[in-house]
């Protein structure tokens, strides 16, 4: 797949604002950013299933606007928020889904049964969806856009609102669909699902890509090697900042809502100048301190900062 | 380029058909019995009742000189034919196209799939037009059950009733594509099409009402509809006039048509 300045706009909004990229067959490719940032946008187009504005696109080797069913045939969808049809049951809609790929119906029964076996939803498979919680129903969602059995899997925003078991099954699936050879694009929130999960993934903030890479290297490109983290009593951190910048210990340091975390090539070092400067810095109450790697959380608080977006 | 070749031959509309009949199989019971019930009970209650009502109280010559020479059920049984088409039309053109965009998104589900969105649409309109198939074919036999069927050219009224009712349903298609709320399908149902139903011709010839009441009563579609219809299960289809009716029906359909594909691209392919 290849996009070059690839645009979306609604109206005078411009949503996704001319970026690029290249996926690989058999990639894990992650979209990170903030709400708004154009993540859904640009799945939507990447999907085939929206026109983009301006730029070039290419998926499966083709280009949407010409031949939008032959890639999508190949192509499995998984939107952000679910569109199950609540009035069929739980085994129609894999089968009604099928169809549309023209699966001949045998074979769409048989492929259905293994994918709610996969899923954990063989036992609830005459159920009506109305009755499923949110977790069964985004299960539901991806053993869905499976019955195809494509090559591309797009998915929005997959593990949201779930809770860490339900989380971590959908999670086994990604693993295992990689380990296939299936195509992943993701977007998500949980940047411990997108370090592990991606091989390689762009953070978008306002319609652009402001960084890219795998994991590994957009740790090293944008945060310090350790990280400190510090949480105060009394929100004191100002004191904290100047001791350890002014002792050249720490490059950055960030001030979230109840911590403060000090960016620096080692965390130990700067816990220990903080315990030498306790007299000085006055009466800090240190109710926890912790020292960790960097990660990709604080890739993306560097780049896309604190502020919400929207 | 070689690689644009369809995996699969079955047409992409056909596929949103299908599945449309297949999530209706599931009820189809209740479908065939409603499409029996209603239209024996209207028929008995308007052959039994009100047609004996009219002919023994009122002057039952006089009346039936003004329909044309026939019993009030042969005149009144094919206009609740196309009348039952353009209620059927109407329903299954406002909250299930609005649910499908809204509720379930199935159009959007559909759209994820090689399904383009002129597929989408047709195959949900095929879908009406299927449906309106089988209950008229079933109120049709009714009519026949009744002896009020002259002609063999009354099977006719087949596709005159369900032309009336996708007129009726593809202009819908695209007032439900576009409206923000569904607020207004209840005014629609009660403020426009209950009244098409009484004052169309169905129930008496137009000829009975005021000039102006006339003139606005030949401009709606189920009026049109009636007329063909009741030519075709009273014999009389060898009229000129049968043309005119379905030049407007079919002009009707098509416009409602190309308006809900534009309606149907702005706001699913966005
Ligand atoms: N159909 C639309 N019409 C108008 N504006 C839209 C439309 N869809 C999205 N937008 C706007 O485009 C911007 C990007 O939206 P998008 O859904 O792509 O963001 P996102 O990165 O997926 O956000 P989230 O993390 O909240 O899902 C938002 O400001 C949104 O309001
Ligand atoms: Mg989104």
């Amino acid at each position: 797949m290849l996009a070059e300045k690839l645009e979306k706009r609604f109206g005078d909004f411009v949503a996704v604002d001319g970026i690029s990229f290249r996926i690989e067959r058999g990639e894990v490719f992650g979209f990170l950013g903030p709400n708004g940032a154009g993540k859904t946008s640009t799945m939507r187009m990447v999907a085939c299933m929206s026109p983009a504005s301006g730029g070039t696109l290419l998926v499966r080797g083709m280009d949407p606007h010409r031949h939008g069913p032959a890639i999508r045939a190949g192509i499995g969808v998984v939107p952000q928020e679910d569109a199950l049809d609540g009035e069929l049951s739980v085994l129609d809609n894999l089968l009604v889904y099928g169809r549309y790929f023209d699966i001949p119906r045998r074979v769409a029964r048989q492929r259905a049964l293994e994918l709610l076996d996969g899923a954990q939803l063989s036992g609830r498979s005459s159920a009506r969806v109305e009755s499923l919680s949110g977790g069964m129903r985004r299960r539901l969602t991806i053993a869905r856009a499976l019955i195809s059995r494509p090559e591309l899997l797009i998915l929005d925003e997959p593990t949201t609102g779930l809770d860490p078991q339900a989380r971590h099954l959908v999670w086994e699936r990604l693993f295992q669909l990689r380990r296939e050879g299936v195509t992943l694009v993701v977007t998500t929130h949980y940047m411990d699902e997108a370090e592990q999960l991606c091989d390689r993934l762009v953070v978008m903030e306002r319609g652009r890509i402001v960084g890219e890479g795998s994991p590994r290297q957009l740790i090293r490109q944008h945060v310090t090697r350790e990280v400190l983290e510090v949480r105060l009593d009394d929100g004191g951190y100002a004191g904290v900042i100047a001791a350890l910048t002014s002792a050249g210990l720490a490059d950055r340091c960030e001030v979230l809502a109840d911590r403060l975390l000090c960016y620096g090539a080692d965390g130990d070092e700067m816990l220990a100048e903080l315990d030498r400067r306790r007299t000085e810095l006055g009466r800090i109450e240190l109710v926890s301190a912790l020292v960790r790697r960097g990660s990709l959380e604080d890739v993306f608080l560097a780049l896309t900062g604190r502020s919400l977006n929207e | 380029m070689s690689a644009a070749r369809l995996p699969v031959e079955t047409p992409l509309a056909w596929r949103a058909l299908r599945a449309w009949c297949y999530r209706q199989a599931k009820t189809w019971r209740t479908l065939v019995t409603m499409s029996l019930f209603y239209p024996t009970l209207y028929l008995a209650a308007i052959g039994v009742g009100l047609g004996s009502l009219v002919d023994h109280h009122l002057a039952g010559v006089a009346s039936r000189a003004s329909l044309g020479g026939v019993s009030d059920l042969a005149f009144v049984a094919p206009g609740l034919l196309a009348a039952s088409a353009m209620q059927i039309g109407t329903q299954s053109a406002t909250w299930p196209v609005f649910g499908a965009m809204r509720w379930d998104r199935t159009y959007a589900s559909q759209l994820a799939t090689p399904l383009r969105v002129v597929d989408v649409l047709v195959g949900h309109v095929g879908y009406i037009v299927v449906r309106l198939l089988a209950t008229s074919v079933v109120f049709l036999a009714v009519i026949a059950a009744f002896g009020v069927v002259a002609s063999p050219q009354a099977v006719l009224a087949v596709p005159a009733a369900v032309l009336t009712g996708a007129a009726c349903a593809t202009p819908l298609f695209a007032l439900s594509a576009t409206v923000e709320t569904e607020v207004a399908f209840s005014p629609l149902q009660r403020l426009v099409v209950v009244p098409l139903f009484l004052f169309s011709g169905d129930f008496f010839p137009i000829s009975r009402l005021p000039g102006w009441l006339q003139a606005l009563a030949e401009a709606t579609p189920l009026y049109h509809g009636v007329a063909l219809c009741r030519g075709a299960t009273l014999g009389r289809l060898d009229h000129w006039s049968m043309l005119g009716h379905l030049a407007y029906l079919v002009a009707l359909g098509s416009v409602g048509l190309a308006a809900a594909r534009r309606r149907f691209e702005r706001r699913l392919a966005r």
